[in-house]
């Protein structure tokens, strides 16, 4: 099945000079066939776990069931008051969880979308797992503001239904536009992913034996049967949920951001915010999606799907990404400055020299200094530079959030209200419970879910293309190919490379 | 009563690649088939042409659910806000003029309504689920997710004839020529 180097070399016919056109790079490397990606991607769920995903999922799990379900349960039990909100900084660890969950879970619909309009086939080996990253991001984001209205019994008082008081929502309230916000994006991404997934569940059905294994995995591919007749109109689906995904993608960290921006309290109250949300987070987003990619790709020898080309790709974005919430903290103090208004300067001089100058000095080299290294060759294909770049950016949001929130509620207008403020150990619980239960639901998804997208992995191969081999009716292209200079450069990873 | 009687579904016909299903499929077409279909384990490009397929409805669907949507999140919003109960927040008023901040609303649900129509309005065109089909009686057709390209014609198709269609799948290039078989 592996192609040969030349399906795109042009017949002699044609007459004049030829553009030269450079080869791109292979998204699959080593000329795997359709049988190996099969192979290769059900086997991850097909074989027996290997010893090093029990050892991170038992911990996990012991982590989420511990911070989350024991915290969650002695919060509401004794009340919101042992979750420190009996301060002027009531938002602290919560509201930064949540938005730094938020954040996260922004690179899956990025991939899956985005990248999707503007035909970056790249992202096909990459968006499955990005989006159930989203996902479980998004369901560790909702506890903390679910939990966070007091009495969670009483949440159903956010959804628009007529109630015996005869009162409606606040419609022009943020704080409504953020559930109406976080709870689209999360359904949205939801049916984005089944989707997605149907025709490989299809492929799993089709490897299993009778019983009850092929008839839970039979339910949910729905009786794909992969007939054209069918792929027309999922094609124009995908194509629809791409469109309709990505002002959403927008929207929903633009949202966020009202939360603060529309404040009128001094640091917040600024229109930069949503498009710095949105920047930091799709860049949150990327470096996550890197953090658990690339040891599973080591883990499970995806090498040949997740190359380091896509891995080079993701370095980029961050590093571009990084660049635009580098030049947002910038363009935040300058505007501080320059409008000259006074309590708005305190509030900046506040974050950069009160208690908490060690946040944002976190904030600072995670998030703007330390992308810079993928500005060199060498630092993007370095596994471990590249893993240690990405942890440096899941901290450094953290705490680009946490200096946003705490940075600025612990100094309001009134001195009254003025604290240096500390977490309770709920607070701790309840984020290291998120983080173990996002850890814990990613690797149930390894173990039972295809975290690759087989069908379209294969659509990116040569020889998907019907006409790859149609030299005798399209016989030239007046181009020319020329090798990628990363050909030249590494032999290592293209075995058709024209030596 | 049982019967072990059986009907016949059609022809399924194996192709080599994706470049040999497209051409196959172009002479399907041309012999004037109606129902039959392509199967392969991803979609290729140019095939809704070589099958002589319209282009998919759905964006009508989901047009009209997306508006619906609007118009939704509009009421919504307005009539509880300013008809119903006009609620004043922060000496905010509750008029017309309150309209742009109903839009992150009317644009939330406009997605949403949008999205579930795009889900549901495809499981209608595509006409699943159906968990059972008798293709899958097959023994072959468990390839067409992993790495096989097919034909199915049916039977139930007015140029089908046991003979005349078994020699066109030949001669288009068709291997492992089945003919399926469901119970009736």
């Amino acid at each position: 099945m592996a192609s040969t180097a030349n399906d795109h070399s042009p017949s002699q016919t044609r007459q004049g000079p030829k553009l030269p056109v450079l080869e791109r790079e292979k998204l699959i490397l080593n000329g795997r066939s359709y049988h190996w990606i099969t192979e290769r991607i059900c086997g991850v769920l097909e074989n027996r776990q290997p010893l090093l995903w029990w050892i991170l999922f038992i911990p996990c799990a012991l982590i989420a069931m511990i911070g989350v379900g024991l915290g969650l349960t002695y919060l509401v039990s004794t009340g919101v008051g042992v979750w420190g909100m009996s301060n002027r900084v009531f938002w602290g660890w919560d509201i930064t969880n949540f938005v730094f969950w938020i954040g996260i879970g922004h690179a899956g619909t990025l991939i899956s979308a985005v990248l999707f309009l503007t035909r970056q086939n790249w992202r096909t080996s990459i968006n499955r797992a990005a989006e159930a990253m989203t996902i479980f991001a998004v369901m560790c984001a909702g506890i903390f503001p679910a939990f966070h209205v007091g009495r969670v019994w009483m949440a159903w008082f956010l959804a628009p239904i007529p109630n015996s008081n005869a009162i409606w929502q606040n419609f022009k309230s943020p704080l409504l536009w953020d559930v109406f916000a976080v709870s689209t994006y999360f359904t949205i991404s939801l049916i984005f992913w089944y989707l997605g997934m149907v025709p490989d569940l299809a492929t799993i059905r089709d490897r299993c034996k009778p019983g009850l294994r092929k008839a839970l995995y039979g339910i949910f591919a729905l009786g794909w049967r992969g007939g054209n007749r069918q792929w027309s109109h999922y094609e124009m689906a995908y194509l629809l949920l791409a469109a309709l995904s990505t002002p959403l993608v927008l929207s929903v960290h633009s949202i966020v951001s009202f939360d603060f921006a529309t404040s009128v309290v001094p640091g917040w109250h600024t229109t930069i915010f949503p498009p710095y949300f949105v920047a930091g987070a799709i860049f949150g987003g990327f470096a996550m999606v890197l953090t658990i990619m690339i040891p599973a790709r080591a883990l499970y020898g995806l090498q040949d799907l997740i190359t380091m080309k896509h891995i080079d790709n993701m370095a980029k974005i961050i590093l571009l990404t990084g660049t635009i919430v580098g030049y947002a903290y910038l363009m935040e103090l300058f505007v501080a400055y320059y409008s000259g208004a006074k309590y708005e300067m305190d509030a900046f001089k506040f974050r950069i020299t009160g208690p908490y100058w060690w946040a944002y000095v976190a904030m600072m080299s995670c998030n703007v200094l330390s992308p810079q290294f993928f500005w060199f060759k060498a630092c993007r294909e370095n596994l471990w530079v590249v893993l240690a770049v990405a942890m440096c950016v899941n901290v450094g949001m953290w705490f680009e959030r946490f200096v946003i929130i705490v940075g600025t509620l612990a100094r309001m207008f009134l001195p009254g209200d003025w604290k240096t403020y500390s977490p309770s150990w709920v607070e701790i619980m309840l984020f290291v419970g998120t983080i173990g239960m996002f850890l814990a639901l990613f690797l149930l998804f390894l173990r039972f879910l295809p975290c690759i997208n087989i069908a379209e992995v294969k659509w990116t191969l040569k020889e998907s293309d019907p006409h790859h081999d149609d030299h005798h009716d399209h016989p030239d292209h007046g181009t020319e190919v020329v090798a990628a200079y990363q050909h030249e450069l590494h032999a290592e990873g293209s075995a058709d490379a024209k030596a | 009563m049982s019967t072990t009687r059986k009907r016949v579904y059609g022809y399924l016909a194996e192709f080599s690649s994706a470049s040999a299903l497209f051409k196959a499929a172009e002479k399907v077409r041309d012999a004037g088939f109606s129902k039959w279909d392509c199967h392969s384990p991803y979609p290729v490009h140019g095939l809704d042409g070589a099958m002589g397929m319209k282009r998919s409805i759905l964006p009508w669907f989901v047009f009209c659910g997306g508006t619906l949507g609007l118009i939704t999140g509009f009421s919504l919003a307005y009539f509880t806000q300013v008809e119903i109960y006009p609620t004043v927040v922060q000496s905010k008023p509750a008029n017309f003029f309150t309209i742009p901040a109903f839009f992150p609303i009317m644009f939330e649900l406009t997605i949403l309504f949008s999205g579930f129509t795009t889900l549901f309005g495809l499981l209608g065109l595509m006409k699943l689920p159906r968990l059972n089909h008798p293709l899958f009686a097959s023994r072959q057709f468990h390839r067409a997710t992993d790495d096989a390209f097919f034909i199915a014609i049916e039977a139930r198709d007015p140029k089908f004839s046991p003979e005349g269609t078994r020699r066109l799948l030949e001669d288009i290039g068709g291997k492992s020529i089945e003919l399926v078989e469901e119970e009736d």
